[in-house]
């Protein structure tokens, strides 16, 4: 199991690192002048702006600003300055990190607490009343686009029944719409997923067992099938959290929370090279954590891969038993 | 390897997914008491999909909407960029059926005329993801070793990514317009393709038929497009349909954030992005696009139900 461990660790790093070069390369190759857009709107001669350049560096060649910037990243967690506003973009990501992670965090527990009982219920009772009418919901929410479901949502509780805020981030009521609509289609999409997974366990031959063996059906289902249709629910968990974690970007801008989403926007739509290749970045970067410690989790639950390599060490020793 | 292992059990839930239409029952209803048309064959998958209803439903609402976006300019009243200043803010009514927006322009010519936007980024950017992402699996999968790993490695970027937050990156890069989104949601959905293809290809490329082909020495490019690509497209086929709807949400997700189809042109989130600021007194400008997106996702997402239940491997035998 260590052994498994720091090999994915020792995975994460070149891949990090290549995140980091291809985002600078790809940021480096955008038409508009960084020079230009740091002195700001207004006209300026050929001389500020060069002037300007050589001050911000951007004369030297490409290899040595990329080696600097990629070795400032992991090394000082420096993501350099805002193009427009010229601050530091490490703080502005810290400062913003916390917003974007409760959205998720609240989310991927809204999605769990709902999805998971409505997924072992449906498949449980697969086919019945309760089973279609949930199959047809979570259609319909799969193929709504989350900020419409957003826009649908402050319709309705903020302007019509005023009983939540339509924007800002003071309170936790200013959460509750945003949870909701950042929810409501991967809510849809992972309640099918349980059920898909439960019904693949249900029908298996070990619950033929314990039911013919006389195990009331309560037992069959919550001590039986329950616990190996979760093993890949996990997985399934790891990457809801991933993608309600970029899908966050949506709900921050119809809600105006300031997140790491929102900062990303608008670094794209002004143009802010540099603030969008740190947003970016980070982004990947706890993207990339999640994505590891999910992997980390499945296989410390899933005795197949535990098994892949305890094997091998075994077998050595049997090997040199025998 | 774990990640596999993710991907499989990933693989395996879409398959099984079943529940949505009537699934593996209604299968054995309608496809396999005929026995004399074979799992697998054209017919069999095309009685399968023509007996689902929900297939039926997605197809007639999918018709429906291409037929009135291309008959659009006869249908409706008003050009779609036509501004009546004394007609602004109206609510449905039978002179503009869905109503005006803010210039008042007519939202029913807005909306039938976006849903070509739609339509073509969602199937142009498939197509691109699809054709790339089968090379690119096919390749991996076929030679193995080296050249398999680079891929995977390559592909592995591409995971490090919430599939939004690429799609953004790459409109940073390359900029906002139809055919730059195009461009962004394309090159974002081409691991999906590559993986399944790779993971079919392992499941076939051990098989007697490729065997056979290489001992009658049938050249790789051949061995590949004819023989790999044919036996192990029918997964791909469904996840065709699920892309086309999945791109459909994030094009007009990209374009409501403002960074996909820019605001004068009709396209449906570029729509909503403009109504948003009119929502406390004229909430219809939001909910009208919204409803046609739902509609137009939800149709290939039950085509592409019904294809997976028609197509599922696990029923052939």
């Amino acid at each position: 199991m260590v052994k498994y461990v720091i090999k994915r660790l020792l995975i994460m790093i070149p891949l990090l690192l290549a995140v980091g070069i291809i985002m600078f390369t790809l940021m480096n190759f955008v038409p508009g002048d960084p020079a230009q857009l740091a002195l700001g709107s207004g006209v300026h001669t050929q001389e500020e702006i060069e002037l300007k350049r050589e001050a911000m560096g951007l004369n030297r060649p490409f290899v040595v600003r990329l080696t600097e910037y990629i070795g400032n990243i992991f090394l000082h967690f420096d993501f350099g300055k805002s193009l427009t506003s010229g601050t530091e973009i490490k703080y502005e990501l810290m400062s913003r990190f916390p917003y974007t992670f409760y959205i998720a965090v609240f989310s991927i527990l809204l999605t769990i607490v709902v999805g998971l009982p409505l997924g072992i219920y449906t498949a449980v009772h697969a086919n019945s009343l309760g089973d279609k009418a949930s199959l047809f919901i979570t259609l319909l929410f799969d193929c709504m686009p989350s900020f419409w479901t957003a826009l649908l949502l402050v319709l309705l509780f903020s302007l019509n029944l005023r009983w939540l805020p339509s924007s800002g981030a003071s309170t936790w009521k200013h959460f509750v719409l945003p949870v909701i609509a950042n929810s409501l289609g991967g809510l849809a999409g992972f309640t099918r997923q349980v059920r898909a997974s439960m019904l693949e366990v249900i029908r298996s031959d070990y619950i033929t067992t314990a039911r013919s063996k006389g195990l009331k059906e309560h037992a069959v289902v919550y001590n039986h099938a329950l616990p190996n249709a979760l093993i890949p629910i996990l997985t399934v968990i790891g990457m809801r959290f991933g993608s309600m974690l970029g899908g966050a970007t949506i709900v921050e801008v119809v809600f105006s929370i300031p997140g790491i989403g929102q900062y990303l926007v608008n670094a794209i739509s002004g143009r802010d090279y540099n603030a969008c290749t740190g947003g970016i970045i980070f982004i990947a970067f706890t993207f990339s954590v999640i994505m590891l410690l999910t992997d980390l989790l499945y296989a410390w639950v899933d005795p197949r891969i535990k098994a892949q390599y305890a094997g091998a060490s075994k077998r050595k020793k049997v090997a040199a038993n025998a | 390897m774990p990640e596999e292992i993710r991907n499989e059990v990933m693989e395996r839930q879409e398959r099984s997914h079943e529940g949505k239409g009537k699934g593996r029952h209604g299968h054995h209803r309608h496809g396999k008491p005929q026995d004399s048309v074979k799992p697998g064959s054209l017919k069999y998958v095309w009685r399968s999909v023509s007996h689902n209803k929900g297939a039926v439903i997605g197809m007639i609402l999918l018709a429906l909407i291409v037929v009135l976006c291309l008959l659009s300019p006869i249908i409706c009243r008003y050009g779609y960029a036509e501004m009546n200043i004394q007609d602004w803010y109206q609510t449905p009514n039978p002179n503009h059926l869905l109503g005006t927006d803010q210039m008042g322009r007519d939202l029913l010519s807005r909306v039938l005329y976006g849903a070509r936007y739609t339509l073509i980024i969602g199937i142009t950017a498939t197509a691109m993801s699809a054709v790339l992402g089968i090379l690119l699996g096919a390749v991996a999968g076929y030679f193995g070793g080296f050249v398999d790993s680079c891929v995977m490695r390559f592909l592995d970027l591409f995971q490090a990514f919430p599939t939004l937050v690429l799609a953004m990156a790459f409109c940073a890069v390359f900029g906002t317009g139809v055919d730059k989104c195009i461009l962004a949601l394309g090159i974002t959905g081409i691991p999906g393709f590559a993986r399944l293809m790779r993971a079919n290809i392992l499941r076939i490329a051990n098989m007697e038929y490729i065997e056979a082909a290489k001992t009658i020495n049938c050249p790789t490019w051949k061995t590949i497009l004819k023989h790999i690509i044919p036996n192990s497209i029918s997964p791909v086929i469904v996840e065709i349909a699920m892309t086309i709807s999945r791109n459909g949400l994030t094009s007009s997700s990209l374009s409501f954030l403002g960074l996909g189809v820019q605001a004068p042109k009709p396209e449906w989130g570029a729509m909503l992005s403009e109504a948003r600021s009119y929502i406390r007194d004229y909430p219809h400008m939001v909910i009208v696009p919204g409803i046609f997106i739902v509609i137009t996702v939800l149709s290939f997402n039950l085509i592409g139900d019904a294809f997976r239940d028609a197509l599922d491997p696990t029923l052939k035998d």
